[in-house]
């Protein structure tokens, strides 16, 4: 069983509105699995669902190997992307409560708060009510109760929102240690640079249906383009731009650089990287050189507009 | 089931720690029974104080012993002054009022031209012992003039006093009557404020999940019907403790009042008879204060009590739930007003109704109606419950509440669950029908 959850023809409607249209996908265990999708495109609904706070018209849902029930609960931790705490209570009873609804004892949930209050360092907080809390802090109580007990599945949505840029890494180190210690990890956000920094598989769903799923770096190598942006320092720009366009594609290209001279965006046709890099340095010196990669930026426009 | 029992203990404790609540429990006792008391010492007050009244009698037709003086009011004949004087008089001085008998022969002319004089607007109860000492004078003067013996009248004057028997023999009185009046229109009203009081309490509570935003956390690990289930009963179980807390102060606060301030009640009524009206109550009333006794202790208070946190249980449940769906249809509490009114109007009916209808006549077919309608039966019941129901209408009559609160609970989950994880929008009563017809 290399799945950790499988998502079978998952079909789900509100009145005449369909959020879900026959839904599939398999996320790997031990992975971090990007949910990507515009907003309203029904991630939230299939976040529901595999959390079990609504049930699917059809289809299903297969966790570990078992058909999802109710006891799986305990199994998932859940950020959702709207979230809060109670603003009256006390850091501490809150976080014992929500864990005792996870489902852990009271002396174990104590015991694992600790640990995790010392590594963030926030003992202090114990006491207070969370509404003297700043919220970055909340967020910090709120990312510990959701792992707290210690799920096979943890779902994030949009993780890192309210946290300043070095509480955010700090988060996205603690996510990527919890995949390394075993657990599997859905995560869905817009924001696609933690995309690529962290995510190994995504999928990506748009108007209610699947558009695109798979290991990041295949869908990366399903979509280049094989474009090198190059950089070259060369007396004779002229005549090295005619030369090349009689085996590659050239295009102006427009990067950043501390080096003056030739700067082009250059597709290869039958020939090879190599074929290009040979060229160059015979005719000059390469101070850029670089494959032009889609990022999951772009991908996530391109498939989307395609997709409208 | 643990869970459940973990949201109730939650919901409780949040209810109980909450200033709000302490702040209520033991304040209003303490509130009330000051007000009483304030009530009291300035009716004793106002009592106190003579009110000392002039009149001029230009008719010559009334005597000294018609204008008797009381303890509250004192008359004084200040006929010899003459009006405009004694309008000078009564201005400046500290007169209460003046009384202006002008002189008419004919006494039904005279009987509208009586005036009185008085710096502030008199109280009804002046006018009306006014007005009566008038009519009496008056009256006596037209028997005369009518050749009727007066003492013949007063002789051939009869009371009647039905005395009233249920069919195990037992003697009531009216008195007692309204004893049960009493005892019923407290405990209705007094369930009526709860429901409202924690229905909202309740409503309240899921707003505040709603806008803190926790309720998807929570629903990832409950479900939402249990959450709402527990809430009720936390809530539902931090209103009974506020029972017993107000009970036990309430009794004690009583006590020590009745010691402190010394309120004797049967003192103070003596106070204000004469000799020959104290024994005539003696004689002929000592049987009934007795049977008023009698009665107080006859009232199925045990029963009264436990049917009361019955209906208030019942009542509740089914209120709150709907408190529940209204909290969870709405982003903020001020988005309520119109979900809000379809719950209150019953209430109010109930209230009403059993202010009515029930005093009235308490097995009338109206009452008998609303006090099955589940959600009026609750406070209707209450009110008849003292004039004596058969305990299988009681019973047919729970036997609704219950089975109403099943299903009205198995709706109102229907749109919280979908209310509680939606926001922005506002709802309207179509939404809510939509919600209820979604599948899990």
């Amino acid at each position: 069983m290399n799945n950790l959850l499988e998502i079978n023809n998952v079909v789900k409607q509100y009145g005449g509105y369909t959020a879900l249209n026959d839904v599939s996908m398999h996320i790997p265990k031990g992975s971090v699995f990007g949910l990507l999708g515009p907003n309203g495109a029904g991630k939230t609904s299939l976040i529901r669902i595999i959390n079990q706070i609504t049930m699917p018209d059809s289809g299903e849902i297969i966790l570990d190997g078992e058909k999802l029930a109710p006891h799986h609960i305990e199994h998932i931790g859940y950020l959702p992307e709207e979230r809060g705490l109670y603003k009256s209570m006390k850091v501490g009873d809150q976080a014992l409560y929500l864990a005792q609804l996870k489902g852990m004892s009271k002396s174990e949930a104590k015991k694992k708060l600790k640990y995790w209050f010392d590594k963030f360092d926030i003992g202090a907080w114990w006491n207070k009510k969370i509404e003297e809390l700043s919220k970055g802090m909340a967020q910090k109580v709120q990312f510990i109760v959701t792992v707290l007990h210690e799920p096979k599945l943890l779902i994030f949505d949009e993780p890192f929102s309210g946290f300043d840029p070095i509480n955010a890494q700090l988060i996205a180190k603690e996510i990527l240690q919890l995949r390394d210690e075993g657990a599997t990890i859905i995560f869905s956000t817009h924001r696609m640079e933690s995309v690529e920094e962290m995510c190994d598989y995504i999928a990506l769903i748009n108007k209610s249906n699947k558009i695109l799923d798979g290991k990041l770096d295949d869908i990366k190598r399903q979509y280049r383009t094989n474009v090198f942006e190059i950089g070259l320092k060369t007396d004779r720009a002229e005549e090295v731009k005619l030369q090349l366009k009689q085996n590659f594609d050239i295009s102006p290209a427009n990067f950043k650089s501390l080096n003056e001279g030739l700067k082009l965006n250059v597709k290869l046709k039958s020939n090879t990287a190599n074929d290009l890099l040979s060229f160059l340095t015979a005719n000059g010196e390469v101070n850029h050189f670089v494959e032009l990669v889609p990022s999951a930026n772009d991908i996530f426009i391109e498939t989307v507009n395609k997709t409208n | 089931m643990n869970k459940l029992k973990l949201i109730i203990a939650r919901e409780f404790i949040a209810k109980v720690k909450n200033k709000s609540f302490i702040l209520m429990t033991f304040l209003s006792p303490v509130i009330a029974i000051a007000m009483i008391g304030l009530v009291a010492f300035l009716t004793k007050k106002n009592d106190d104080k003579v009110k000392e009244i002039v009149y001029v009698d230009e008719s010559g037709l009334f005597l000294d012993q018609d204008f008797k003086s009381t303890k509250t009011i004192k008359y004084v004949d200040f006929t010899k002054l003459g009006v405009d004087e004694t309008k000078k008089k009564v201005e400046e001085g500290n007169h209460y009022g003046m009384l202006h008998i002008p002189k008419i022969d004919s006494l039904e002319t005279l009987a509208n031209s009586i005036e009185f004089y008085s710096k502030d607007t008199p109280g009804l109860s002046v006018i009306g012992s006014l007005e009566s000492k008038v009519n009496t004078k008056l009256r006596g003067l037209k028997m005369q003039k009518l050749g009727i013996d007066e003492q013949k009248i007063k002789l051939s004057r009869i009371k009647s006093d039905i005395k009233l028997f249920n069919f195990s023999g037992e003697k009531t009185s009216k008195l007692a009557n309204g004893i049960k009046i009493a005892a019923g229109t407290v405990a209705g009203y007094l369930l009526m404020m709860f429901v409202i009081i924690y229905g909202a309490a309740v409503m309240r509570s899921v707003i505040e999940e709603k806008t803190s935003r926790i309720i998807e956390v929570i629903v990832s690990s409950v479900k939402p019907f249990q959450l709402m289930l527990g809430k009720i009963i936390g809530n539902a179980s931090a209103g009974i403790l506020q029972f017993f807390i107000w009970g036990i102060l309430l009794f004690t606060l009583s006590t020590i009042a009745s010691v402190v301030f010394g309120f004797d009640m049967g003192g103070m009524q003596q106070a204000n008879l004469s000799p020959e009206q104290t024994q005539a109550i003696e004689s002929m009333g000592n049987d009934k204060v007795q049977i008023l006794i009698q009665e107080l202790y006859k009232l199925p208070i045990l029963k009264l009590f436990l049917l009361f946190i019955f209906y208030f249980l019942g009542g509740y449940m089914l209120y709150s739930s709907l408190f529940a769906a209204v909290g969870a249809a709405v982003d903020s509490e001020t988005d309520t007003q119109q979900f809000m009114m379809p719950i209150m109007l019953p209430l109010m009916l109930g209230v009403y109704v059993g202010a009515f209808t029930v005093i009235d006549d308490p097995h009338g077919p109206i009452s008998v109606i609303f006090s099955h309608i589940p959600f009026t039966s609750p406070i209707v019941m209450l009110m008849r419950v003292p004039f004596g129901v058969a305990w299988w209408e009681i019973l047919v009559s729970m036997l609704i509440l219950v089975l109403t609160f099943l299903a009205v609970v198995w709706l109102a989950s229907k749109i919280y669950r979908v209310g509680i994880l939606m926001y922005g929008k506002k709802t309207t009563y179509k939404d809510l029908w939509k919600w209820i017809r979604y599948s899990a």
